[in-house]
């Protein structure tokens, strides 16, 4: 394989940010610290001096810094989003992901030298949806929803003309990507609005008896048992009495990961691959995004991949690649 | 400003995939007793259902249009693979009839003429409603989870005709795997089309036995009922005028004629309220979205 993967890697934090480039990730993504991306949790993201002083750290060791502006704007509010991606061509990130078409039409439009990738978030999952999107918006890199098979998205590279971006671990949407709103039927915060799935505000653990009840706003979503692990309560990986049976109907309590299928997808077309956890420490950044850098210079090289163990920082202990596999569906 | 103008009721696509006969009765008899302008067909779930109703979609369509009714074809609302893309481009390449793109991939290959945005496009905002309007798009099916306050704003200064579902479980979530199916221990490409045991939706109730959502194959719906019947003047007086009622296996003539009398002005909100949970079969109410609430909750007008 003479084309090597690109690693792209989460920073919810400026310490994460340091420890995703420190561990040899080529690019690091983020978001500013309000409902302009998806990941607004407190405590979590960047000001506007911590994103300069970022971008400078990362582009002195040879990173690029994706800046997530990646919900979709409030009608009649189109200001912070607009300002959002102002800031990032201003402090010169190497690209913005986004979602949202009048957006993507405002930076094209504003600062046609910025980069743009589409987001996740804007569910383009076929040739004639990414094809929009590059000739209509200059989009040159798009994250592909989880939704595709490892068949379908060599066969989507092969009609395409821009880069595609993959997941390859950390939390698995099964849903369609902004295109769900399982998280606002249950809570009056919205993912796609305001960048917030799930928020913990809305959590709640009850004890009973021996058994913990995890509840998202009025609903239950579990009952676990003392010794059994769980899930961070999303309505995807709730429990649930369906057809007489009580399930994890949607999907099991696993994380996303899918190290071992990197000579597949390189095969495949893929330009990037993406680690998921904004929301996670730099220790877990560091480590996680070291294995990955071993695994992908071993693809480029020909070479065996390395044992790698990461099942111990997944979410439940579970993996599983979700829809890269037919079976999985 | 927009009183003057009457409402336009639309039926949108049956979401389920009910048997032949019982989709081709359940649209001759929109046709013949309707109060409903407009009348939405097509497969929007699910591609493995699309032949399910593919002989009689001509007859049905025509004898809607006789009718009156203008007939609009929705797409699928989630495309990922050359096959069924193909059939978005068959739909696409059609003369006459509206289309209503639920992808990008539809509003894509239906740049430069008249069609529709639907539901399951992301329009939140008057720079991308303004966006695909430039592209041909002559009215838009606003998404589900909007507040009154994006809905006014888009109204405001939207430069095509609005629409907003007034009335049906409310689609929640869409995925590459079908719930329906793994509900019963099959997998999606040996489903056999086992969605059809559910006419309405399979229940998914919380382990305290609460109801909570709907599996409709690939889909995820809300399991109430959403329910703007008192919401319908505010929606008409920000100028949205097109109000979508989505089919259930219940009396969709009677629903029709209690939102037209509604946007008429004819029936209390009270009246309307009692006379759809007699007609709902059992479904709970919700408008919660619409009060920026959680989508689930039912908001009364004391609020």
């Amino acid at each position: 394989m003479s084309r090597r993967l690109d690693l792209v890697c989460p920073a919810g934090t400026p310490a994460s940010l340091r420890a995703a480039v420190d561990a040899g990730g080529d690019a690091v993504y983020l978001g500013f610290r309000d409902e302009t991306n998806a990941r607004n949790f407190p405590g979590l993201n960047f000001s506007r001096d911590e994103l300069k002083e970022g971008i400078a750290y990362a582009h002195e060791r040879g990173a690029k810094v994706f800046v997530a502006v990646n919900t979709y704007p409030r009608a009649g509010n189109l200001g912070p989003w607009r300002q959002a991606v102002d800031d990032a061509a201003r402090l010169k990130a190497d690209a913005v992901i986004l979602a949202d078409i009048g957006l993507a039409d405002y930076a094209a439009r504003t600062h046609p030298q910025l980069g743009r990738h589409l987001s996740v978030q804007a569910s383009a999952s076929n040739p004639a949806a990414i094809g929009f999107y590059r000739r209509e918006l200059g989009v040159r890199r798009v994250v592909l929803p989880r939704v595709l098979t490892i068949e379908e998205i060599a066969a989507l590279n092969a009609a395409i003309e821009v880069e595609t971006e993959v997941f390859v671990f950390g939390g698995l949407c099964v849903m369609a990507e902004g295109r769900c709103t399982l998280s606002s039927y249950a809570t009056p915060c919205s993912p796609n609005r305001e960048g917030v799935c799930s928020p913990a505000a809305h959590v709640r653990y009850v004890e009973k008896g021996d058994a913990t009840v995890t509840k998202l706003g009025d609903f239950t979503l579990n009952v676990v048992q003392g010794g059994e692990r769980a899930a961070y309560p999303t309505t995807c990986k709730g429990r649930y009495r369906v057809a007489g049976a009580e399930r994890y109907l949607f999907e099991e309590p696993a994380s996303l990961s899918a190290m071992h299928m990197l000579p597949e997808l390189a095969a495949a077309g893929v330009t990037a691959l993406k680690i998921e956890g904004r929301q996670r420490g730099r220790a877990y950044v560091a480590q996680v995004v070291a294995a990955f850098r071993r695994a992908v210079d071993a693809v480029a090289a020909g070479a065996p991949l390395p044992a790698e163990e990461l099942a111990a920082i997944t979410e439940g202990g579970k993996q599983t690649t979700g829809a890269y596999r037919r079976s999985w569906q | 400003m927009s009183a003057a103008r009457p409402a336009l009721l639309s039926l949108g696509p049956v979401l389920f995939p009910w048997p032949a006969k019982a989709w081709r009765d359940f649209y001759f008899r929109i046709a013949d007793e309707a109060d409903v302008d407009c009348v939405h067909l097509g497969e929007v779930v699910c591609f493995k259902r699309a032949g399910l109703h593919a002989q009689m979609m001509e007859a049905v369509g025509e004898r809607l249009a006789r009718a009156g009714k203008e007939v609009v074809l929705s797409s699928l609302a989630l495309i990922m693979n050359e096959a069924e893309l193909d059939s978005v481009r068959t739909l696409a390449a059609k003369d006459g009839a509206l289309i209503e793109a639920n992808d990008m991939a539809a509003a894509a290959l239906l740049a430069g003429r008249p069609h529709a945005i639907g539901p399951y496009v992301n329009v939140y905002n008057e720079g991308t409603l303004a966006y695909l309007a430039g592209r041909g798009a002559v009215r838009a099916c606003l998404p589900f989870e909007l507040p009154e306050t994006s809905l006014a704003a888009l109204a405001a200064a939207s430069p095509v005709e609005l629409e907003v579902q007034v009335f049906g479980r409310v689609p929640l979530a869409l995925s590459a795997r079908c719930y329906a199916a793994r509900a019963r221990d099959r997998s999606k490409d040996d489903c056999r089309i086992v969605c059809r045991e559910d006419g309405d939706g399979l229940a998914v109730d919380t382990l305290d036995g609460a109801a909570f959502l709907a599996v409709n194959g690939t889909q995820t719906l809300s399991s109430t009922c959403a329910n703007l019947a008192a919401e319908v003047g505010r929606l008409l007086a920000m100028g949205i005028r097109r109000l979508r009622l989505s089919p259930h296996a219940i009396d969709m003539v009677a629903v029709a004629e209690v939102f037209r009398a509604v946007a008429d002005g004819r029936l209390e909100t009270a009246e309307a309220d009692a006379r759809l949970a007699a007609l709902a079969n059992g479904m709970a109410f919700s408008n919660g979205f619409f009060h920026g609430a959680e989508g689930a909750a039912f908001i009364g007008e004391a609020e």
